[in-house]
C-alpha cells in the first residue's frame, strides 16, 4: 500500500514540480524558438509516458500485492499486445524525431546573407574578431601566434590587414542580422556558449567550427564556457551586447583593425616573404 | 559415448571430476583461488571498497557546489581531481566490475549448471590484473600532482596539459590503469563468453537461459568489442604525452609557447572514447536489465513476459549501441551531418528499450507481488531508469542536445540512467543473491531503511537537477554562483541536493553494516528462501561448494520462468524438474528430435 502511495506521489510530485517550480530556460534571445518548441513536444510526450508507467506499476503494486491465497496468471507472451506497444513506441519517437531533424536541418544551413564573426577561445579568455571591410577574415595559423600577432593571422593574407580584433570581453552584434560564428582555440576544447541565444559549438585547436544564429533582441548576454578547458575553466566568461544598427555601428567606428594595431612589423616581415 | 550422451549423468560421465582443479591450501582457496564464486567475491569486494571512496569523493563535490570555501582544502584543481575519479571510479571500477567480474563470475557458472568457468586460471588473473588497475589508480593520489582532473572523458589536448591537474603522473597512471583493467577483462571475458556458450549444462538451450545470463553474456561481448577502442585510445595518448607523438595534439599554444605538436586531430580521440563509451553505457545497462527481469519475475511469481521478445531486445539493444556512439559528440564541431544518422539510431534504440519496460511491467500485471526488498529496489529501477531513459530522449534528438549538452542536465539525466538505476538493480541483486552466496538472509529493517532513503534520496537529487540544466547551468564548474542568469533561488537547490546527497550516502552505511553483520547474524536462509526456479537455487548446498553441484550436474528440462504454472503443485517449478513443457518452449521439440 505505502508502495503504491509513493508512486503516485512520484508522479504527482514530478508533474507539480515542472509546472511551479522557478527554474526554467531563460528568456530567448535568438530565432531558435524551433528548439524551445520541439523541447516542449519531448516534454508533453515524455511526461506522458513516465506518468502512464508509472501508474501502471502503483495501479498492480496496490492490485496484486501478495495475499494469502493469490495466485499469479500464467501468460508466457502476448504477442499482439507486443506489437501494438511497439507500433505506439515507434509513433511517439518519430514525433519527436521528425521535428527534431527538421530543425537540425535549418540549425547547419547557414543564411547566405549571414556575416561572419569569429570568436577565439585561450585558457582562459575569449577574443574576437571581424572581417572588416571586405568582408573576409583572413587567413590563420596557431603556429604565427606571438606577442606581436596573437591572433595567429597570416601577414601576407591581403584579406587579414582590415580584419577588426576585438581583444575585449564584449562583442557587439546588430540585432536582427543573422551571422555566422566562426570558433577556433589556441590551446585546448571550449565552447562558445550564450544561454539565451540556445546555441553553442566546441571549439578545437587546428579546425575551425561554426553555428548561426540570428539575434532576435537587443541587451546584453553573458559568454559561458561549457568544454571543460582547465582548472579556470569557470572563470572563462565573456558577452554579447546586441544593438541596434545604428548602436552597432557606432560601436564598430571605434574598433581597430589588424593593420592599425600590429601591422607595421608584421607587414615588414609580410614583405621579405 | 554415444550411450553416455543419454542418460541424466552424461555430464559425469564427460567431464569426470578428476579434471576440476581443486585447491590444496588456504592460499589458493581463498586468496588465489581460480573458483568463479571466490572470484565474483572478490571482484565484488574491491569495487565496492573503491566505490567507498567515490562516494565520499560525491559528498567533497556537493559541498563545494553547496557551501564554496566552506572545506578550504578544495580548491578548483581538487574539485577537478574529485569529478574525475568520481566518474571513472563509478563507471568503471565499480559498476563495469561488480556487474561482470561480480555478478558475471558468480552466477553464469551456477545458473547455466556448470561446475566452474572454462578457464579457471586465466579466471584468477583477470582479478588480479583489476586490483593492479585499482592499486595503480590509487597510487596516483600519491603522487605528485596527484591524480589526473581531466574530468572522466579525459580529452585531450587539456588532458596533457599543463594547466590540468595530474599533468605531471596522474594523467599517465590513469592511463596505464585502464590499459591493464581493459587486459584484465578482457581474460575474465573471453571466459564468460566462451563458458556461455559452451558450458551450458544437458537441456540448458540458450532460449532457456535467465535473462541474467542473457545480459551478461551481451554486455561482455560488448565489452569485448569496445574496450580495444579505449585501450588504444589509452595508448596513443601515453605516445603524445611520453613520446611526444601527435595522434590528439594539434599545433597549439601553452603559456604563450608553440609546443612541437603538430597535425594531430583531438576529435579523433573522441570519438575512440566514445565508440567505447557508448557501448560502456550498455555494458552497464544490459546485465542490470537481465537481473531486474529475473527479480520481478521471481518475486511477482510470475513468468516474465515476452521472454523471447525479451532476449531480442537485449541483442539488438547491444548491436545498435555501437552506431549511437557520436551523440556524445553533436556539438563537438564533428561534421553536423553526422547528426542526422546518429539521432536517428539513437531514437531507433528508444523502441526496443521501450519494450523492456513494457515488459517488466507487464509481467506485474495479474502478478502475486511479494514486496521483498529485491523487489522494491526492481520497482524504484523501474521508475529510475523510465525517468532516465526518457530524458535521453531529448539528449539523443540532436538538436534538443543544442541547448542542452555540456549542462547539469546531462548530469542529471546520466546520473539517473546509468547510475542510480543499475545501481538500485546492484542492490536489489545482492538483498536478492546474498543468503545463496551465504547462507543467511539480510536484515530486514535495515534493508527497508537502506531501500526507502536510498530511492526518494537519489530521486529528490537528481529529478530538479534536470532543471538547472534547462536553465543552462553548465555542468564541472568549481562555482556557479555568479552566472548572469542564475536566480539566487538556484543555490537553494544546490544546497538541498546537496543535503540530500550527504544522507543518502549516510545510509550507504547501514547497507554495509548489514552486510557485515548479517554474514553471522543473519536468519539462516536454507536454499532457496525466494522459492525460485533457477539452478544456482537447486545447489545441494549453500552456500555452494567448489564443484557447485555434487557429483551429477543438473538437466535442465523447462526454461527459468515456471512460476505459478496451471494445474503445479507449488507456485514454481525449477529448471532442473523433469515434466510437461510449457507450449511456447522451443526445446522440447529438439530434445524429441535426438531421441529418435
Amino acid at each position: 500500500m505505502v508502495v503504491a502511495v509513493v508512486l503516485v506521489l512520484i508522479v504527482v510530485g514530478s508533474v507539480a514540480f515542472h509546472f511551479l517550480s522557478p527554474w526554467w530556460w531563460t528568456p530567448i534571445a535568438s530565432n531558435w524558438g524551433y528548439i524551445d518548441n520541439t523541447i516542449i513536444i519531448t516534454f508533453w510526450i515524455t511526461g506522458a509516458v513516465f506518468t502512464a508507467v508509472v501508474l501502471f506499476v502503483a495501479y498492480c503494486v496496490w492490485r496484486f500485492r501478495h495475499k494469502e491465497g493469490q495466485k499469479a496468471d500464467y501468460e508466457p507472451e502476448n504477442r499482439r499486445l507486443e506489437n501494438w506497444l511497439m507500433g505506439l513506441t515507434a509513433v511517439g519517437v518519430a514525433a519527436m524525431l521528425i521535428p527534431g531533424l527538421f530543425v537540425w536541418g535549418q540549425f547547419i544551413t547557414v543564411p547566405a546573407d549571414a556575416t561572419e564573426a569569429e570568436v577565439m577561445g585561450a585558457q582562459w579568455q575569449w577574443s574576437y574578431r571581424l572581417p572588416g571591410a571586405d568582408g573576409k577574415l583572413g587567413l590563420s595559423d596557431t603556429r604565427l601566434v606571438a606577442a606581436d600577432n596573437p591572433y595567429g593571422i597570416k601577414p601576407d593574407d591581403p584579406n587579414g590587414h582590415d580584419d577588426v580584433l576585438i581583444e575585449a570581453d564584449y562583442l557587439h552584434l546588430p540585432v536582427d542580422k543573422p551571422v555566422k560564428m566562426l570558433l577556433r582555440s589556441v590551446d585546448t576544447l571550449h565552447d562558445f556558449y550564450v544561454a539565451e541565444f540556445r546555441s553553442k559549438m566546441d571549439m578545437i585547436p587546428g579546425a575551425v567550427t561554426y553555428f548561426w544564429f540570428t539575434p532576435t533582441r537587443t541587451g546584453q548576454f553573458e559568454v559561458l564556457c561549457a568544454e571543460l578547458c582547465g582548472t579556470g575553466h569557470p572563470y572563462m566568461r565573456g558577452g554579447v551586447v546586441v544593438d541596434t544598427q545604428a548602436d552597432y555601428d557606432a560601436w564598430l567606428a571605434s574598433q581597430q583593425t589588424y593593420a592599425q594595431l600590429y601591422a607595421p612589423e608584421v607587414l615588414k616581415t609580410a614583405d621579405i616573404n | 559415448m554415444v550411450d553416455a550422451t543419454h542418460g541424466p549423468d552424461a555430464h559425469a560421465a564427460e567431464f569426470p571430476d578428476a579434471e576440476l582443479y581443486h585447491p590444496k591450501s588456504w592460499w589458493t582457496r581463498y586468496v588465489f583461488s581460480q573458483d568463479a564464486k571466490v572470484i565474483a567475491i572478490q571482484y565484488a569486494s574491491t569495487a565496492l571498497a573503491i566505490g567507498m571512496l567515490a562516494l565520499v569523493l560525491s559528498w567533497l563535490m556537493r559541498m563545494q557546489l553547496a557551501f564554496p570555501g566552506f572545506l578550504s582544502f578544495i580548491d578548483a584543481a581538487a574539485y577537478y581531481q574529485f569529478i574525475t575519479m568520481h566518474g571513472m571510479i563509478m563507471v568503471i571500477y565499480l559498476i563495469t566490475a561488480l556487474f561482470l567480474g561480480g555478478f558475471g563470475n558468480y552466477l553464469i557458472p551456477l545458473m547455466l549448471g556448470a561446475r566452474d568457468m572454462v578457464f579457471p586460471y586465466v579466471n584468477m588473473l583477470s582479478y588480479w590484473t583489476y586490483l593492479l588497475a585499482v592499486l595503480v589508480l590509487v597510487v596516483s593520489w600519491f603522487t605528485p600532482g596527484g591524480p589526473t582532473g581531466a574530468g572522466w572523458t579525459l580529452y585531450p589536448p587539456q588532458a596533457i596539459l599543463s594547466n590540468t591537474p595530474g599533468q605531471e603522473s596522474g594523467i599517465v597512471l590513469m592511463l596505464v590503469s585502464l590499459i591493464l583493467f581493459v587486459i584484465g577483462f578482457t581474460m575474465g571475458g573471453l571466459n564468460y563468453i566462451v563458458t556461455v556458450l559452451q558450458g551450458r549444462t544437458r537441456g540448458m538451450t540458450l532460449m532457456r537461459m535467465p535473462l541474467t545470463v542473457w545480459g551478461i553474456f551481451i554486455a561482455t561481448v560488448m565489452a569485448m568489442l569496445a574496450f580495444p577502442a579505449l585501450f588504444v585510445a589509452c595508448v596513443m595518448m601515453l605516445f603524445d604525452k611520453l613520446l611526444g607523438t601527435s595522434f590528439f595534439m594539434p599545433a597549439l599554444v601553452e603559456m604563450g609557447e608553440i609546443l612541437p605538436h603538430d597535425g594531430g586531430s583531438p576529435i579523433l580521440f573522441q570519438h575512440l572514447f566514445w565508440f567505447f563509451g557508448h557501448p560502456e553505457v550498455y555494458i552497464v545497462a544490459l546485465p542490470a536489465f537481465g537481473i531486474v527481469s529475473d527479480l520481478i519475475s521471481t518475486h511477482a511469481r510470475k513468468n516474465i513476459f515476452g521472454y523471447r521478445m525479451m532476449v531480442w531486445a537485449i541483442v539488438i539493444i547491444g548491436a545498435l549501441s555501437f552506431v549511437v556512439w557520436a551523440h556524445h559528440m553533436y556539438v563537438s564541431g564533428m561534421n553536423p551531418y553526422f547528426g542526422f544518422f546518429f539521432a536517428v539510431t539513437t531514437l531507433i534504440i528508444a523502441v526496443p528499450t521501450a519494450i523492456k519496460v513494457y515488459n517488466w511491467v507487464l509481467t506485474l500485471w495479474r502478478g502475486d507481488i511479494h514486496l521483498n526488498p529485491p523487489m522494491l529496489f526492481a520497482l524504484a529501477f523501474i521508475v529510475t531508469f523510465v525517468n532516465g531513459g526518457l530524458t535521453g530522449l531529448f539528449l539523443g534528438n540532436v538538436v534538443v542536445d543544442v541547448p542542452l549538452s555540456d549542462t547539469m542536465f546531462v548530469v542529471a539525466h546520466f546520473h539517473m540512467v546509468m547510475g542510480v538505476a543499475p545501481i538500485l538493480v546492484i542492490f536489489g541483486a545482492i538483498y536478492h543473491w546474498y543468503p545463496k552466496i551465504t547462507g543467511r538472509m539480510l536484515d530486514n529493517t535495515l534493508a527497508h531503511l537502506h531501500f526507502w532513503v536510498t530511492f526518494l534520496g537519489a530521486y529528490l537529487i537528481f529529478f530538479p537537477m534536470h532543471y538547472l540544466g534547462i536553465m543552462g547551468v553548465p555542468r564541472r564548474y568549481f562555482e556557479s554562483g555568479d552566472i548572469s542568469f542564475q536566480p539566487p533561488s538556484a543555490h537553494d537547490l544546490n544546497i538541498f541536493i546537496t543535503v540530500m546527497a550527504l544522507i543518502v550516502g549516510a545510509a550507504q552505511l547501514a547497507f554495509v553494516f548489514n552486510l557485515v553483520w548479517s554474514i553471522r547474524h543473519g536468519k539462516p536462509s536454507g536454499g532457496n528462501p525466494w522459492r525460485a526456479t533457477t539452478l544456482e537455487w537447486q545447489t545441494p548446498e549453500t552456500p555452494p561448494v567448489h564443484g557447485n553441484f555434487g557429483r551429477e550436474l543438473p538437466v535442465v528440462y523447462r526454461w527459468a520462468y515456471d512460476y505459478s504454472v496451471p494445474g503445479a503443485a507449488e507456485d514454481f517449478i525449477p529448471q532442473n524438474q523433469p515434466g510437461p513443457n510449457p507450449p511456447h518452449d522451443e526445446a522440447p521439440r529438439k530434445r524429441k528430435a535426438a531421441k529418435s
